[in-house]
């Protein structure tokens, strides 16, 4: 391959890495207040379709990116609204969202299947875009993809350093012990689901508005499975997301290369590799003997006090 | 006054029904609210839904037609869920059992019926089986998390079918399309008598009974309960727990395989990439709303194919989604789980001063 080719691949995967790694940044605030959320999928598919039709109606993506985060935060307020106050088991209520919010999408998706819409476009950074090389591959890309620079250093520092951070991992590591020490533990936990629901939108969002500018039903195709996978495999660390969602943008892109190139592989086979990354990546994790480092408390419901 | 939560003494009884229809109900009320949001008539749709699932004998032939894999996938969700193994792969081992199925078909056409279809219900087991072996094997060896290795299987499996009907299984008559060749005679399950239920239902019978039997009258259906409930004390019962869990995961796949073959050879005849219709995704409602119990999950296969059949109608009435079955499968699920809060809980008002 050739170094521009290299070049060119490399900065695809960063794009197809940024709507895994809000999903990702996303499920990782959430499960560090204890809270497991495998309504992933469900919550980009429904960010992302609230994101297109948003955009598409007021010609302004920004307000598609928001409307994107705010559906992405309702959705997860169901899944808090079954776990946090009914006592329900968060496996089953997140597949359940899962269904619904994929239903919903293609309920409300079905009238938009392959219509455009303005998104983000690509803003080449002054200065740092010229940097060879580097510059080609992660500062010519659209807005979104700047803002998730910022965000996983954000959320690595808000947890290590700030009171809330704290307070958050520990409502996700012992809740008794929080709640001993006057945490209010029910609202940390509340704003894990929600500010993970933001995120989770804002991944969906990034598909429709920047990464396809097009509806299609199913548009996230697993992403929010693989941001699950992904949590397991960054050991619950912002820090690490960036690598592990890069990982997989690159495996899509490459899978897109090929296709385009016309090669002879079925594309079923090529398909396949994302998915089969997947289980190799858990593989992985938990040959290093790191599982073990989740949330003590996650998925562990708070019984209501008497 | 504030509201005040207590902990049940009691189990609730006849309650828990109450809850289960008001869930049932409000689902019913916020999907009807969704179809009169699009512009459509709201009170009809709810109706034509019902007409659909169980207004004819035409509807309720298609019910039983689909509530057929659908057990078959939900019982064995429920077997691996007793044990809290999170097996959410149905969908994946539902299509390597369609594959299995369809291999024998294909590879051995001269054989007689009564050799070909036992041989086909057989590669459909295994297929199925060992899809379902996979994640069990990983989570005792290395403790990875099953839950995503299922699903991830799901997308994999799917791509082999088609990987296999869109390559060398393509029928070369097929004008393009992608289908294998229409099986022999010898590989299709037969109707029963002047119906167009094939006898695949004997089949979902003798398997659910099969399945009752062994959980509540079986020393390792016993131990699978037991382990179930407490891995730990399981643990130092000397319960064989690895081996329950590749027990449990291989019947659950063999199960979800058989359904796919029956899918192929009884209703479609043929392999071809339709087959898969989220059957697999359906069963994990279907085994969590009948508590894991398999004569509930009868009953409630009967229900959510019911709902598959009227949604199909109201799409050709009223040009509703079909992603609306989807939706009222979530809420009626998320629904469920919320209700079942009053079975353990009760909510009285306390006044102020009583505190």
């Amino acid at each position: 391959m050739t170094p521009e080719l290299t070049i060119a691949l490399l900065a695809a995967a960063v794009q197809s890495g940024t709507p895994i790694l809000y999903a990702t940044l996303g499920e990782i605030f959430t499960e560090r207040a204890g809270v497991l959320n495998l309504g992933v999928e469900g919550i980009m598919l429904i960010g992302a379709l609230a994101g297109f039709i948003v955009a598409k109606t007021t010609g302004v993506p920004v307000y598609g990116l928001l409307a994107g985060g705010l559906c992405g935060a309702l959705l997860a307020a169901v899944h808090g609204l079954v776990c946090l106050v009914f006592q329900g088991n968060q496996v089953v209520s997140g597949l359940a969202l899962t269904i619904l919010g994929t239903g919903l999408s293609s309920f409300w998706g079905t009238a938009f299947i392959g219509q455009r819409t303005v998104g983000f476009e690509k803003l080449p950074l002054p200065l740092l875009s010229e940097i060879p090389v580097l510059g080609e591959i992660f500062f010519q890309h659209d807005p979104l993809i700047y803002l998730s620079y910022l965000l996983a250093p954000l959320m690595w520092a808000f947890l290590r350093y700030t009171r809330w951070g704290l307070g958050l991992r520990a409502v996700g590591e012992t809740p008794a012990a929080a709640a001993a020490a006057g945490l209010r533990v029910l609202a940390y936990r509340w704003a894990g689901v929600l500010v993970g629901g933001v995120l989770m939108g804002f991944g969906g969002a990034y598909l429709s508005l920047a990464y396809t500018h097009l509806w299609t039903n199913g548009l996230s195709a697993g992403r929010g499975w693989i941001a699950v996978a992904l949590v397991i495999f960054t050991f619950w660390r912002p820090g690490r997301a960036i690598l592990g969602a890069y990982l997989f943008g690159g495996v899509m892109a490459f899978q897109l290369r090929l296709q385009a190139m016309g090669t002879t592989l079925p594309s079923s086979l090529l398909l396949m590799l994302p998915y089969g990354l997947t289980i190799a990546v858990l593989v992985f994790s938990s040959w290093r003997g790191r599982g073990s480092e989740a949330p003590a408390a996650l998925g562990v419901n708070i019984e209501p006090r008497e | 006054m504030r509201l005040r939560v207590t902990k049940r003494q009691e189990p609730l009884g006849w309650g828990a029904c109450l809850v289960f229809f008001g869930a049932l109900a409000f689902s019913l009320a916020v999907s009807a609210a969704l179809l009169a949001l699009q512009g459509k008539p709201a009170f009809i749709g709810i109706r034509l839904l019902f007409e659909g699932a169980f207004g004819s004998r035409w509807a309720l032939e298609d019910c039983l037609l689909k509530a057929v894999p659908i057990f078959l996938c939900a019982l064995g969700v429920a077997v691996a869920f007793r044990l809290q193994i999170w097996n959410l792969g149905a969908e994946g081992q539902f299509a390597l059992g369609a594959i299995g199925a369809s291999w024998a078909a294909l590879t051995f056409p001269a054989l007689p019926g009564s050799y070909l279809l036992p041989l086909m219900f057989l590669a459909a087991a295994l297929a199925g089986g060992l899809w379902g072996l996979v994640p069990a094997v990983l989570k005792l060896g290395l403790r990875v998390n099953e839950i995503i290795v299922t699903l991830m299987l799901n997308y994999i499996g799917i791509l082999i079918l088609e990987y296999k009907v869109y390559g060398a299984w393509k029928d070369p008559g097929s004008f393009g399309f992608p289908m294998t060749r229409e099986f022999p005679a010898a590989a299709i399950v037969g109707n029963i008598g002047a119906t167009r239920l094939n006898w695949g239902l004997l089949v979902c019978l003798g398997c659910g009974a099969a399945i009752a039997l062994f959980l509540d009258r079986t020393r390792l259906g016993y131990e699978l309960k037991a382990s179930g409930e407490n891995i730990r004390a399981a643990r130092y019962a000397r319960l064989p727990y690895g081996r329950l869990v590749l027990l449990v995961m291989a019947l659950s796949g063999a199960l979800a395989g058989w359904a796919g073959c029956l899918e192929a050879s009884g209703s479609l005849h043929r392999l071809q990439p339709t087959i898969m219709a989220g059957y697999g995704y359906t069963a994990i409602v279907v085994a969590w709303l009948a508590r894991l119990n398999p004569l509930n999950i009868g009953i409630a296969a009967l229900l959510l194919a019911g709902l598959r059949v009227g949604v199909e109608n109201l799409q050709l009435d009223l040009q509703v989604p079909a992603a609306f079955g989807q939706i009222m499968e979530g809420l009626i699920l998320l629904t469920v789980l919320a209700g079942n809060f009053f079975k353990d809980y009760r909510l009285r008002w306390r006044e102020p001063d009583d505190a």
